[in-house]
């Protein structure tokens, strides 16, 4: 037979091992494989041992790497298989898909393309959603532009098309993956399933599709390939077509025509569903007319990318991914006992971890697989079946070593490895872009910086060197040295590390831009962040970095660790900073109403969370929380809400009314609930009295006056009612109970300056309130001559 | 009938005589039914079969299979989650009697599990067969049937280990009629344990060893959840006699919402993260939640289920320590429950209760 098709289930072990057998039996004299042309040259990179799997081949638009896609390969992928076995036996290999740039000018007719700074997961309007969903089914292609493993969706075959964020969210890296919109007009909607293979299997009632193709394509021993085609044929005779697959197919056979008259012995790998095409008679000019106006040429790269089993199972979280990248590796590795050297891996990991797993473990839970697989009706343990085992008999029903279990056996913690030679990454390109743009040039000599960031330029530099923080590439540091006030001036010190090359191929696996990678990298860190304090900087690093697709992520955060966090001092100290945000937003012009909201949730809880935490207190624990209690009523003022002021007062007043109240704090909320005006004057009076009594201790006493006036003399010195308030109440004091408080009041007023004691003294000495009323006669025309110069100041102007 | 709760095997005996006419796959020696008609009778086939157990379908498989390897069965997870509902139907399905019962307790003794004897007996004849009082566990392994063990981990730990050469052995020696009795095929054991009390008496690793385990989670999602809750109450509520109450099914609502978010310490739509109270706020208590309240209306109500019906029982089991879960309580209900839509007369009822 000159030419052969096998349709494979994209990285699937069984297709992978029947590829080679079948290879091994034809010896074609040609290869070609599903997968983008541009990339043949790299291809003889296969034959290089340093190129370990998985690995994947990248590929970016030249002019925009943010529209990048990754095609992913594992050591059980067939089509890896395939070129290994080609490049050892001096076969040529050729990619026949669709060129990966016929994709991207497609999609730069798609109106969502142009975005600027789209974060890769998340908050996607409907319209990319969608877009991503119809990108996904594309085969091999799924593997291309929809998603990062095409076969994902191998386990589960409706994943790519109802979640098509989730397979976004696969991808993490390539941000633009979403909006693959090959085709003009409104979106398709779901054509064809996204793995085939799986769908047959499903079909007959198998929950993972290779041991369907095990028991039903291996254990026959018929022709697997003929017979796959024969499926497919009649799969595809009953679903509707995608017409971006025609025109893929198109391309295909047309390749394929160039090739036949060249080679005779020809292989063709591809996914299973292309086959039944393939091989259908079509004529070169039905062909042609397909691929009619896709000829387009953008300019793209590719190179290779060293990429994880984790990745390739998307194991954050989304359903896009082959959900078990390591039980695949050890299908495709192991030839016997498969399950009981499963079930040795796992108690060998066990073991790593400390927990004690004996032989007799494995033997029952071997024994327990087998029984669950006839129990099930099926000829062999699969995946469910010994982890099943696994977690009822070797963690004896603990989900955390299931979990284990899970992220070293299941998924594998595998890491690719590409030589050196390899070409730069986009992200490296991003930067220069940004460099460029920002007219920043990278020195290995020091450089100072200082910014004005109410200048466009200098706020992108500020931008663009603080998001490179997030990225651990510290190239610029902020400089605190000449201390300057000015909330719009930033000064950095420069300096550019020949190591920063490396964090930036690292840090591409974040994201292709740095924009994408520093949102990547805080969410991250937001999701690690075990304390509020480190979640609070992480959201004035979203501002300062401006990441604003980073923002919902850690508000989140910011709400789980409040929540989580028990201590309400920790949640007060988050307020204040949060409110100055929300008050004045800031010079970086970032939006803050999400802020807000989230300062509103802060404040509850802190309500219901206040009163258990003021009781029991010892001096400095109050003389902490009176500090916070200051910081949050300042804070509360600066909302300018007066619901939430409202609420803040009730509560304070509740605690006012405890007995248990440390007196440092039952002082403070008294005088604050007095200048509120929720408490009169004469009520104050009679507290501060009662606070004075021979019922209370000195100490409390002390304390209580200390509170009360806190702010130092020169406030008393300068408010006529607090001072009224507390001559008052010295003056009815009886002589007798005098010489009794006046020690208390010497301990709080010896705090005082000597100029301020002197100056109560003229003040009481001088009657009351007298002065400062009558001087108040402000002279307007005088006063508004100050006004253009303020407006100047401020900023706004001012009438 | 006037026993106030029937056994398993009583109460469902129609269910377990279809199920085994009608199942012609191979049996286990010494069961009433295969492997697979234990796992429909449990999880119910949609039409004459109810199902007793709501939930993942897999735990269910492994536990019927750990059984039929024989292999002792723990069933471990937080109380209220049918960890013994589960081991009464197991036992009810496979040997067609659930009465082969030791509670444990602190004070469990060997006796329960092994062996004891009729002291006058001994006295008057000395050892003899006849003057042994042979322990559930003997009784199941002379019968070939399902020994069940409740609240394994609160028995003392060398009680806890006469079970091991039981389970190792299958037998348990009489040293002093110089004897031993051989477990009959179908023997087995299931123990339950309340995960939570983990540490009252650890179970030893050599016992640990013999048990496959299976945890028992609290349910996956709100609909399993409302279903199990309605379902139970129903059932409850016909066999308490209960005057008719117009079941509102909002209400039930609610109390599995409120139960669901503070127990997985996060709202339903996952926005907002909460505080966990110190209880286990198991499905258990929202059932008893709800059955309360239903009495509440009826008896005292005008037999309407109404949230100040529910409130008063949701805060008895929210506030099982008075005072970090009083805080708890009022951060949910002033940062969740105040702004909800429609739960206004919810928030005041459970303010003022």
């Amino acid at each position: 037979m000159p030419e052969r098709y096998y349709g494979i289930r994209h990285h699937g072990p069984g297709s992978a091992r029947a590829v080679l057998r079948a290879l091994e039996e034809q010896r074609p004299d040609i290869l070609l494989v599903e997968g983008p042309p541009e990339a043949d040259e790299l291809i003889a990179w296969a034959a290089d041992d340093r190129l370990q799997p998985p690995v994947a081949l990248l590929g970016y638009a030249a002019d925009n790497p943010r529209r990048a896609a990754f095609w992913p390969f594992a050591v059980f992928s067939p089509e890896w298989q395939a070129i290994k076995w080609a490049v050892a036996n001096g076969v040529p290999v050729r990619f026949f898909d669709l060129p990966f740039a016929h994709r991207l000018t497609a999609r730069k007719a798609a109106p969502n393309a142009d975005k600027p700074t789209d974060p890769p997961t998340m908050d996607r309007s409907p319209g990319d959603e969608h877009a991503a969903g119809t990108s996904s089914p594309d085969g091999p292609g799924s593997e291309g532009p929809g998603l990062a493993d095409p076969d994902a969706n191998a386990d589960r075959p409706d994943a790519g098309n109802v979640d098509p964020g989730g397979a976004d969210g696969a991808t993490a890296n390539a941000d633009e993956l979403d909006d693959d919109g090959p085709m003009p007009g409104p979106p398709a909607p779901e054509l064809r399933p996204v793995d085939p293979i799986g769908e047959l299997a499903a079909a007959a009632g198998y929950d993972d599709p290779e041991r369907w193709w095990e028991d039903v394509v291996e254990h026959r021993q018929a022709p697997a390939f003929e017979a796959i085609e024969e499926a497919m044929t009649e799969v595809r005779a009953g679903a509707l077509e995608d017409p971006y697959d025609l025109v893929r197919e198109a391309h295909m056979r047309t390749v394929l025509r160039q090739v036949r008259r060249t080679h005779n012995e020809i292989a063709v790998v591809c996914g299973a569903w292309h086959v039944p095409a393939l091989s259908a008679k079509f004529t070169a000019t039905h062909d042609a007319a397909l691929l009619k106006g896709g000829r387009r040429r953008g300019k793209v790269r590719f190179t290779w990318v060293p990429w994880t089993y984790g990745r390739l199972a998307s194991w954050q979280g989304y359903g896009a991914g082959v959900d078990s990248p390591g039980w695949y590796h050890h299908l495709f590795t192991t030839t016997d006992e498969v399950v009981p050297r499963w079930l040795v891996g796992a108690a060998g990991v066990l073991r790593d971890e400390g927990v004690d797993t004996s032989p007799a473990h494995v033997i029952e839970a071997t024994r327990l697989a087998e029984a669950l697989a006839t129990m099930r009706g099926r000829p062999l343990a699969g995946l469910a079946e010994v982890t099943d085992a696994a977690g009822a008999v070797l963690c004896e029903g603990d989900d955390l070593r299931l979990q284990l279990i899970g992220r070293r056996l299941v998924v594998g913690e595998r890491l690719g490895e590409v030589p050196e030679g390899v070409p730069t990454v986009p992200l490296a390109r991003d930067l220069e872009a940004r460099q460029r743009a920002a007219r920043l040039k990278p020195s290995a000599l020091d450089r100072a910086l200082d910014l004005d960031l109410r200048k466009d330029t200098d706020l992108a530099r500020s931008h663009l060197l603080h998001q490179l923080r997030c990225l651990d590439v510290p190239w610029g540091e902020p400089d605190e040295r000449r201390g300057s006030t000015g909330t719009f001036r930033e000064e950095w010190a420069l300096r550019w590390q020949p190591e920063f090359s490396i964090r930036l191929v690292e840090a591409s696996g974040y994201g292709t831009t740095v924009v994408a990678a520093a949102t990547t990298q805080v969410e991250a860190a937001a999701a690690k962040a075990a304390t509020l304090a480190e979640v609070t900087a992480l959201l004035e690093t979203c501002l300062l970095a401006d990441l604003p697709g980073a923002r919902p992520a850690v508000l989140r955060a910011l709400d789980a660790r409040a929540a989580e966090d028990a201590d309400v001092t920790h949640l007060m100290a988050a307020i204040p900073a949060l409110a100055r945000t929300v008050r004045y937003g800031d010079v970086r012009r970032s939006d803050v109403a999400a802020v807000a909201a989230v300062v509103r949730g802060l404040l509850a809880r802190v309500y219901a969370a206040l009163p258990p935490a003021a009781s029991g207190l010892s001096d400095e624990a109050a003389a902490g929380l009176r500090d916070h209690i200051d910081a949050v009523h300042t804070a509360v003022a600066l909302l300018g809400d007066d619901a939430e002021r409202a609420r803040w007062l009730d509560t304070l007043t509740a605690l006012t009314t405890r007995d248990d109240l440390h007196g440092l704090l039952a002082g403070r909320l008294t005088r604050l609930l007095h200048d509120a005006g929720r408490l009169s004057t004469g009520d104050a009076g009679l507290r501060l009295g009662r606070a004075l009594t021979a019922g209370v201790s000195a100490a409390t006493g002390a304390a209580w006056v200390e509170g009360f006036l806190a702010g130092g003399g020169l406030l008393l010195m300068h408010d006529d009612a607090l001072l009224a308030l507390v001559d008052d109440w010295l003056a009815a004091i009886p002589a007798d109970a005098f010489t009794e408080v006046l020690p208390l009041l010497r301990r709080t007023f010896g705090t005082f300056a000597t100029g301020e004691r002197r100056g109560i003294g003229e003040r009481v000495a001088g009657g009351k309130g007298k002065s400062r009323t009558s001087t108040a006669v402000l002279d307007h025309e005088t006063a508004a001559l100050s006004l253009p110069t303020l407006s100047a100041l401020l900023g706004r102007r001012i009438e | 009938m006037t026993a106030l709760r029937p056994h398993a095997e009583e109460f469902y005996a129609e269910e377990l005589a279809a199920l085994a006419a009608d199942d012609d796959r191979s049996r286990p020696p010494g069961w009433r039914l295969s492997p697979q008609a234990v796992v429909t009778y449990l999880l119910g086939d949609g039409g004459k079969i109810t199902p007793k157990y709501v939930g993942s379908r897999r735990l269910m498989e492994v536990a019927v299979a750990t059984l039929a390897t024989d292999r002792a069965l723990l069933l471990l997870g937080v109380p209220g989650t049918a960890k013994t509902w589960v081991s009464e139907h197991l036992a009810a399905a496979i040997s067609g009697d659930s009465t082969l019962l030791v509670q444990g307790t602190a004070g469990t003794p060997e006796e329960a599990i092994r062996y004891g004897w009729n002291y006058a007996r001994l006295l008057a004849e000395g050892p003899s067969p006849a003057a042994l009082v042979p322990s559930p566990v003997l009784r199941a392994m002379e019968t070939g049937a399902i020994a069940r063990v409740e609240e394994l981990t609160r028995v003392p730990s060398d009680v806890q280990d006469a079970l091991i050469t039981i389970l190792s052995e299958k037998t348990l020696p009489v040293p002093e009629l110089n004897t031993e009795v051989q477990a009959q095929r179908g023997f087995n054991v299931i123990a339950t344990a309340n995960d939570r009390d983990r540490g009252v008496n650890e179970l030893s690793s050599a016992l640990r060893r013999r048990f496959n385990t299976v945890v028992l989670p609290v349910p996956a999602t709100f609909d399993e959840e409302l279903d199990i809750v309605t379902r139970r109450v129903a059932q409850l509520g016909r066999s308490l006699d209960l005057p008719e109450t117009t079941t509102a099914l909002d209400e039930i609502r609610r109390v599995v919402t409120v139960f669901r978010e503070l127990r997985s310490g996060q709202t339903d739509d996952a926005r907002t993260k909460l505080k966990s109270p110190t209880g286990t706020m198991s499905t258990a208590e929202a059932i008893s939640v709800v059955t309360n309240g239903m009495a509440l209306a009826a008896h005292f109500g005008d037999g309407v289920l109404r949230a100040g019906d529910v409130a008063s029982g949701i805060v008895g089991s929210v506030i099982k320590d008075p005072v970090s879960d009083r805080v708890v309580w009022r951060e949910y209900l002033e940062t969740v429950v105040r702004e909800r839509p429609g739960w206004a007369d919810f928030y005041r009822a459970a303010r003022d209760a």
